[in-house]
Parts: structure tokens; C-alpha cells; sequence
């Protein structure tokens, strides 16, 4: 089957090695994989700051783009629930990626190994606000040698929210300190996400401390071989 | 005076424009009648069971064991004058001056007795609520209020199952405009450190006796 | 009291860290009751469903039942005021205690009082109003101002309040670390009061249009102190408030205890209609209030914020508000409603940082037993302060301007992450300062994904679409 990829634009500039896996993951599970170029950002950030004209014309634009696709997929959740909820959602046509693979393509092992103790922060917006429920982890679960260990106090957001990790950074590392206390509780040696947004702010913190764990977003995880 | 109100008025008008549609109440949940008419032995023991879960004292007894169990209960707290509603059924208690409200007790004679005697209109198992209606057994609400103890007694047929059929029962006393007080345990605070502390300023201590058959 | 916006309120808050213990203990212990006693109820979300509806159709409907509401409660022998805003409530009833030659009042717990500044307003005319609430007592005497809804004075623990209460209503006593203790110390200050002061001042938490039965829900019983001893009764109630039909009591009776003290029903529940004989006051007073309240009404999207039943079940589920506490929104309704309650209240423009008080995880909506949509109306509350307050040339408005004309062009799109590469370009300019002050940035590879993508060999296309 063919899939557009949407691989947004944080991803695209600075995770890329995360599209990769998206791309190396879904090509083996033999699906044909389409990047329309012309793709740049879904306007979740401007909605969110309240330029919402701005934030509509984007997932508007987006629409346009991927007009041509029978199935586009997205490793990250919050953009996919801000396009459906804006006028981007492609009539049901646009998945995140755990929904796509375990929903769509109707598999939970994709072949992977990965022997490493690894935890999974939930977030946000599969815990509560996309209802993903516990996709992510039935695929992770099948991956080979892995060690997943559960994370204390997982539904708690992490303190990101976009430009909330910015207007009110005090709050925000706040609320991360205390998530950062539950990574490090779990002795993981991996922490992962289907959202490289919470990532960014989780690995962020982890790097400043020298903690000694990594972030990876699942995609690159269920990639490994 | 009038000012004000044709001013807010027309101001909800306005805010509120061509009028909105008034959604229908959608009845999903358990409704009054959903578990039968109370008064059962299971209605029973699930009241006596959530009243005792709020630090409430809850003794069951036959008709005839009544008044030997009041008491008893005033022997050992102990209390010698106790007020009961000037419509209440005529209970004795020996050993007990029942200080009749009628004529009215001001409230500093509240204050000094040494407890009430109460019936109720209703309780509500699922909640372990008692009901007064202000009326009959329940007395005026400055009688259940006041004093530091309140003794209430509670007819097993006036059990009911939920909240829902409790506010049902009350619909006529509603209209009337009798007050209604709900109380479901002693008074009790959780202000300071969200520790549940009992008894700040209505009765201190609730003895509840439950009277089947 | 100034406003410096919840940025710089919290970055207060979030360094006392008493504070932060006390507020974050409360609010996870809640949180682990109102989980448990919601639980028990299998017909929860039908709950849910119906208090929404319920909320919604008197909202809808609310000309019609505040004039039922007048009606019901006048026949019943209650007195009917409007107050179009704080001044005119605050005369209303400052006329009436006035007309009494009442120099103190006893008050029940009302955040509509607290809004309107009541007592405030009362000491201007020589009225003493005496808060008879514990946490508002404890406030009062700490002439401090509340941090929670429910439970006011949250912020502090039981070494402050007995310390507190040592220096002022038990002096001299050594009340020992017994809560009890605590709390018996206030019994005795109060109960005096509760015997001789003949005016006493309420809220309201429903008020049925039906039948004109005026409801407050409590614990302690001061509330039923208040509202059968004294001979004049008033009772202050927002607009809002308002409720169809007696049988609405069937649902938010069940939904308010669990949500807010995560009890299956609070100790004491009162309904009164008008005055009854022997029986309670003598003149009842009900004052309906506006103070904004038709302004929330007027934004489609917005006027949901009037559900609120004030349990505090967003509060407590929080993880904004549970570490910096009330007083970081500077409002007499903190955490998530307040946030969306307050700005239309008041007016945007009197507290534009509140929508953005939020990451908006979605905890508060779990938890609201009416259904408010809290993160929608976050969305919907920043957009307006945008379009209606915010300057189109401020550095942000023009920093969004500039990444949005970026995005909408996949040449300036790429352009822009070769910049970024190099630490330059209007992304990174737009999100540095805040963010590098306390995390590790990231560092931009050197090949974004579409530059890998476009380096890959060509692949087949297969026309049929299936495997490599």
C-alpha cells in the first residue's frame, strides 16, 4: 500500500533520524512510501498562541498538499489531533503512526529488536485528548529483548504544551522536574514517546543534568533491527 | 430598584440573542425507581453501613427496643436533658427530661441542653444521608443544629436507595417551601491539611437508630 | 490588588516552598478520593452527560427562570433584588444591614462576595462582617486572600493555623498540633457570634426556578448556623447560578460531593424557600447578580464557563495549578475555570495571561463533572486576546507574522531550516530566549529529512503499490 508521510516540521529540522525510521519501519512492513515536498508546518503552534487565522490557513494549506493521498500517517500525535480538529483531518484519511500501524496495516509486531530497558512516557494527547489508549505500548511490548519498565505518575503532562514551555517556562520546568524524577526512578536507559515534542523538552532536561539517558522517539525504536 | 432588574434582564437577553436551543436532559443514569422502593434489607444494611463510614454511632433495633437503646445511649454520653420536636411522636426516655419545643426553646436554651432527639422525613442509603423536613418528627432546623448531640431515629420503611429517589420523595415538600436539611455524618471540616477533622459547629456527635418492623 | 500576570505571580509562587508542599499534598490527596468515590458510580458519565444538559438548558433559558425564580421566591415571602454590578450589590446590602443598625454581620463561605469585595465594602460603612467558614476565618485573621476554592486557605499547614490562631482568637492558649484542637478553637470563638448576630450573609450553590428553593452545601454547619439563626437573611447569588427544575438537585447532588471533597455526600446540605414561620429568619433577602456574568453569557463558545458548579475538581487535577498554587492568578477563581472564568469576568484585557496559564494537557476536562470543554475555551479565550487586545506590531505578533509567511512557502520553509542550521533564522530567534535559560537546545543536524530524503537512490515505483 502507498502513505504519504507528514513528517512536520520540528521532525523534518531537527529529528530527522525519526522520520528515517519512520520511513525504514513502514517500507519493511511493505508499505510505498510518498513525501510531497512542497509539506512544511500543520499552524498548531500559531493556534495555539491564538493566531488562529494564521494557525487555519496552514492546516488548510496542509489539506491542499496531501490532497492526492489516499493514506497520509504522521509520527506525532499532536499534530495529527490539531489537524482533525481544524480542518486537516483529509476526511478520516490521516493516521498518527501507531494508529496506522495496529489500526491500518493491523499488525502490533513490526520485527524489531531492541535490547535496551526502556520507559514510555504516555503523553498528553494519547492518554487523553486523541484517545490512542495503549497502541503505543502493545507495539513496543512485541519488540524483541526489550525491557519496558512502567513510569510512576505516567498520565502527568510533562510540562511542554508548546509555547506554554516558553511563556511560562518557571511552570514548565515545574512540572518537568517532577517528570523527570519518574524517568530517572524507572533506571531506564531510554526514554520514549510517540511525540518527539515531549521529547524535546524531557531530553532536554536530561541532557542539562548529565543524566546519562537518552530520548528516542518510538519509530526509531520499532525501526531497530 | 426595578432599575436593576430590567438592566440584567435585558442584558441575559441580549447576550443570550436569537434564542438558543435548550438541550434536552439526556437519562442515562440510574433514575428514582431504578432499584425499587427501598425500605429492603439490603437498602437497610447499605445505609447502616455508609452512615457508620462517616463516624456516625448506628444502632439497629425492633420497634420495642427503641427506647431501652435511647436509653442507653443518653446513660453513656451522658445527657440528662435532651429537646425534641414539638411534632414528634411521644417518646419516654427514662432518666431523660425531654424538653418539649413548644413553646419554641430560644437558642441559647439550645445551647445549653444537652442534646436533641429527632426522627427524619427520609434517608438515602447510597449516601447514608439523613432527611429532615422540617416538619413532624424532624422539628424545626434550630433543634438539630444547636445542641452538641443529635439522636435520630430512622424508620427502615423510610429508607430509600439513591439520591435520586430521595430528591424524588422531597418534590412535594419543595413545593410547599418546607426547608430541607440533608445530613450525612457529624459536622466535620477538611480545611486545615485536607485532614478530616469531625465536629466544628453542628452536633459533634450523631447517633443514628435505625428501627425495623 | 495589581496584577503582574501569571508569568511573573508564578515564578513567585513556585519559590515558596511550603507553599508548594502544602498545595501539592492537598491536591494529590483529593485527587486519589474524588477518583475513588467516582469509581463506585457506574452511571458516572450519564451524570456527566445530564449536569451538562442540566447547566446548558438553564443557561439557555436563564430570562425565563430568574424571573421564575423572583416569582417562587417572592410568593414564599423572600425579598427579590438585581445588582447590575459590585457597587450596586454591595449597596443593596450594605442598605439592608444599614437598615437593621447592624454593626457586625456573620457570613457563610461566597466567592460572590469575595468577587464583589463585600466586606470590604461593608467596613467602609462601620459593618464588621465576620467570615465563619474555617478557611475563610483563617484567611481573615491572616489578612491574607484565598487560594483555592473549596478549601481556601490550603496553602497553609496546621503549625501555621495553630500559630496563627495562638496570636489571635485562642491568645495565650497553647492549642498543641491536634488539628482538632485547631479547629475546637475556632468552635469556641464562633459559636457566640452564631447565638447573638442577628443579620448573616450567604451565597448560593443552586438557586430552582421551579419552586424558589435557594441551596448551600457544606461541611461544618456554620453554613446552617447562618442561615436559620439570624433574623435577617441574605443571600448573594450570581446569575448563573439558576436552576430549571427541582429534579435537577437529583444530579448535581450526586455530582458535586464526589468532585469536590471526594466524599459520597458532604455533611450538610440546606434548601430553603422564602421565609417560613417559626422557623428560621424572618426577612430573607436574595440578590441577584450580574458583575460580568451576562458578558460571559454573550460569547457562545466562552458562556460554558457558567457551568461551573465550583467543585474544584480542575483544580485538583491541575499540574499547573497544584504546584503554584491560587494566588499566581491573581483571582478569586484560580486554576483551570479560573482561567477561563476570569478574563471574560473581568475583561480580557484585565487578565490576558490567564488563557495562557495552561499547557493544556486535558486533565481538567477528565475531571469536570458538568463537561466543561476547559481547553477549547483556553484556545478560544487566546485567540481573542490576540484579535482583541494584543498589538498587531508587538514583537510577538510580528515574530508569528514572519514564522507563518515562512511556513506558508516551502522555498522560504527550507531556507529557513538552513539558517537554523547555523543558529540563525526567525525559528530560533522566536523560540531562544525563553527556552535555553533552563534546557539543553538541541543541535540542528546537519541533514534535515527532506535533504536525506532527496539523497536516497531512486526507488521503483511499482504501479500496483504493493511491496519493495
Amino acid at each position: 500500500m502507498r502513505v504519504a508521510l507528514f513528517i512536520t516540521c520540528f521532525n523534518d529540522t531537527l529529528f530527522p533520524q525519526t522520520g528515517r525510521a519512520v520511513v525504514t519501519l513502514l517500507e519493511r512492513l511493505g508499505a510505498q512510501v510518498d513525501f510531497p515536498e512542497a509539506q512544511t508546518c500543520c499552524g498548531q503552534m500559531h493556534t495555539n498562541t491564538g493566531y488562529q487565522n494564521r494557525g487555519r490557513s496552514l492546516a488548510r494549506r496542509f489539506e491542499r498538499v496531501f490532497a492526492g493521498a489516499d493514506a497520509v500517517v504522521s509520527p506525532s500525535a499532536s499534530c495529527v489531533a490539531y489537524l482533525r480538529e481544524n480542518g486537516g483531518g483529509l476526511d478520516g484519511r490521516l493516521a498518527e503512526l501507531t494508529e496506522f500501524l495496529v489500526d491500518r496495516l493491523g499488525v502490533e509486531d513490526v520485527g524489531a529488536t531492541f535490547p535496551h530497558r526502556v520507559v514510555l512516557h504516555p503523553t498528553c494527547h494519547s492518554v487523553r485528548l486523541m484517545g490512542i489508549g495503549d497502541r503505543p505500548r502493545r507495539l513496543l511490548e512485541r519488540v524483541r529483548g526489550i525491557d519496558l519498565v512502567e513510569l510512576g505518575n505516567a498520565a502527568e503532562c510533562c510540562g511542554f504544551g508548546g509555547t506554554f514551555s516558553v511563556k511560562n517556562a518557571d511552570t514548565s520546568m515545574a512540572m518537568l522536574s517532577d517528570k523527570l524524577c519518574d524517568v530517572l526512578d524507572t533506571g531506564a536507559e531510554v526514554c520514549t514517546a510517540a511525540d518527539n515534542s515531549c521529547l524535546l523538552h524531557i531530553g532536554g532536561a536530561l541532557r542539562r543534568q548529565r543524566a546519562g539517558v537518552r530520548v528516542m522517539h518510538l519509530a526509531e525504536i520499532l525501526a531497530a533491527t | 430598584m426595578s432599575d436593576g432588574r430590567e438592566a440584567v434582564l435585558a442584558r441575559v437577553r441580549a447576550a443570550l440573542g436569537s434564542s438558543p436551543e435548550a438541550p434536552e436532559v439526556p437519562r442515562a443514569y440510574r433514575e428514582a425507581g431504578a432499584f425499587g422502593a427501598g425500605g429492603d434489607c439490603a437498602t437497610v444494611d447499605l445505609f447502616c453501613e455508609r452512615v457508620a463510614d462517616y463516624r456516625a454511632t448506628v444502632r439497629r433495633v425492633r420497634g420495642e427496643e427503641l427506647l431501652g437503646a435511647l436509653v442507653t445511649a443518653c446513660e453513656q454520653r451522658p445527657a440528662r436533658r435532651i429537646a425534641v420536636p414539638a411534632g414528634a411522636p411521644p417518646w419516654t426516655v427514662e432518666g431523660v427530661d425531654l424538653v418539649r419545643d413548644d413553646p419554641q426553646l430560644s437558642a441559647r436554651q439550645l445551647d445549653e441542653l444537652d442534646g436533641v432527639l429527632s426522627g427524619c422525613a427520609l434517608a438515602i442509603a447510597e449516601t447514608g444521608t439523613i432527611v429532615l423536613d422540617g416538619a413532624g418528627a424532624s422539628g424545626r432546623r434550630a433543634l438539630t443544629l444547636v445542641p452538641d448531640y443529635h439522636l435520630c431515629v430512622v424508620r427502615s420503611n423510610d429508607i430509600v436507595p439513591s439520591v435520586p429517589d430521595g430528591v424524588a420523595a422531597l418534590a412535594r415538600v419543595a413545593a410547599e417551601g418546607r426547608p430541607i436539611t440533608l445530613v450525612s455524618g457529624p459536622s466535620a471540616t477538611v480545611d486545615i491539611e485536607l485532614v478530616r477533622v469531625e465536629g466544628v459547629h453542628g452536633p459533634r456527635t450523631l447517633d443514628v437508630f435505625v428501627v425495623e418492623g | 490588588m495589581s496584577k503582574t500576570g501569571f508569568p511573573a505571580a508564578a515564578r513567585q509562587a513556585l519559590g515558596d516552598t511550603q507553599m508548594r508542599r502544602n498545595v501539592g499534598k492537598a491536591t494529590s490527596t483529593i485527587r486519589a478520593r474524588r477518583a475513588a468515590r467516582v469509581a463506585e458510580v457506574p452511571d458516572w458519565e450519564a451524570l456527566r452527560d445530564a449536569g451538562a444538559a442540566i447547566k446548558a438548558r438553564a443557561m439557555a433559558t436563564m430570562p425565563e427562570q430568574l424571573e421564575r425564580l423572583e416569582a417562587s421566591v417572592t410568593r414564599a415571602g423572600g425579598k427579590v433584588h438585581w445588582a447590575r454590578d459590585a457597587a450596586e450589590c454591595n449597596a443593596i446590602v450594605g442598605g439592608i444591614a444599614a437598615g437593621h443598625g447592624a454593626r457586625q454581620v456573620i457570613k457563610v463561605k461566597s466567592l460572590a462576595t469575595d468577587e464583589i469585595g463585600l466586606n470590604d465594602a461593608l467596613a467602609a460603612q462601620g459593618v464588621e462582617a465576620i467570615e465563619t467558614d474555617l478557611a475563610e476565618l483563617i484567611n481573615q485573621l491572616a489578612h491574607d486572600t484565598s487560594s483555592h476554592i473549596l478549601v481556601p486557605a490550603i496553602h497553609r499547614n496546621r503549625a501555621e493555623v495553630k500559630l496563627l490562631f495562638e496570636h489571635t482568637i485562642a491568645r495565650g492558649q497553647d492549642l498543641g498540633w491536634d488539628i482538632t484542637a485547631i479547629a475546637e478553637a475556632a468552635r469556641r470563638h464562633l459559636r457566640e457570634k452564631f447565638l447573638s448576630v442577628p443579620v448573616a450573609i450567604s451565597g448560593a450553590n443552586f438557586g430552582i426556578a421551579e419552586t424558589g428553593t435557594i441551596c448551600v452545601v457544606e461541611s461544618e454547619g456554620n453554613g446552617r448556623m447562618c442561615l436559620t439563626l439570624p433574623r435577617v437573611l441574605i443571600t448573594v447569588m450570581g446569575i448563573e447560578k439558576v436552576l430549571v427544575e427541582w429534579r435537577d438537585l437529583e444530579v448535581c447532588l450526586q455530582l458535586l460531593p464526589r468532585s469536590s471533597t471526594g466524599e459520597r455526600m458532604n455533611p450538610y446540605t440546606s434548601l430553603w424557600t422564602g421565609v417560613r414561620a417559626g422557623d428560621g429568619p424572618e426577612e430573607f433577602h436574595l440578590v441577584l447578580l450580574d458583575n460580568g456574568r451576562t458578558d460571559v453569557l454573550g460569547d457562545e463558545l466562552g458562556r460554558q464557563a457558567l457551568h461551573c458548579i465550583r467543585c474544584s475538581a480542575c483544580l485538583n487535577s491541575c499540574p499547573v495549578y497544584s504546584r503554584t498554587g491560587g494566588h499566581a492568578y491573581e483571582s478569586v477563581y484560580p486554576g483551570p475555570i479560573g482561567a477561563i472564568l476570569t478574563p471574560q469576568l473581568r475583561g480580557l484585557e484585565n487578565a490576558p495571561t490567564l488563557p495562557y496559564a495552561s499547557s493544556l494537557c486535558g486533565a481538567c476536562y477528565e475531571v469536570c463533572p458538568v463537561k466543561i470543554d476547559i481547553p477549547s475555551v483556553l484556545l478560544h479565550l487566546r485567540g481573542r486576546v490576540v484579535r482583541e487586545y494584543k498589538s498587531r506590531v508587538s514583537p510577538e505578533a510580528l515574530a508569528m507574522e514572519t514564522v507563518g509567511r515562512v511556513f506558508g512557502s516551502q522555498r522560504r520553509y527550507e531556507q529557513a531550516q538552513k539558517l537554523a542550521r547555523l543558529g540563525h533564522g526567525p525559528i530560533v530567534a522566536a523560540a531562544l530566549p525563553g527556552w535555553s535559560a533552563m534546557r539543553g537546545l538541541p543541535e540542528v543536524p546537519e541533514q534535515s529529512f527532506r535533504e536525506w530524503w532527496r539523497s536516497r537512490p531512486a526507488r521503483p515505483v511499482r504501479g500496483d503499490g504493493a511491496g519493495p
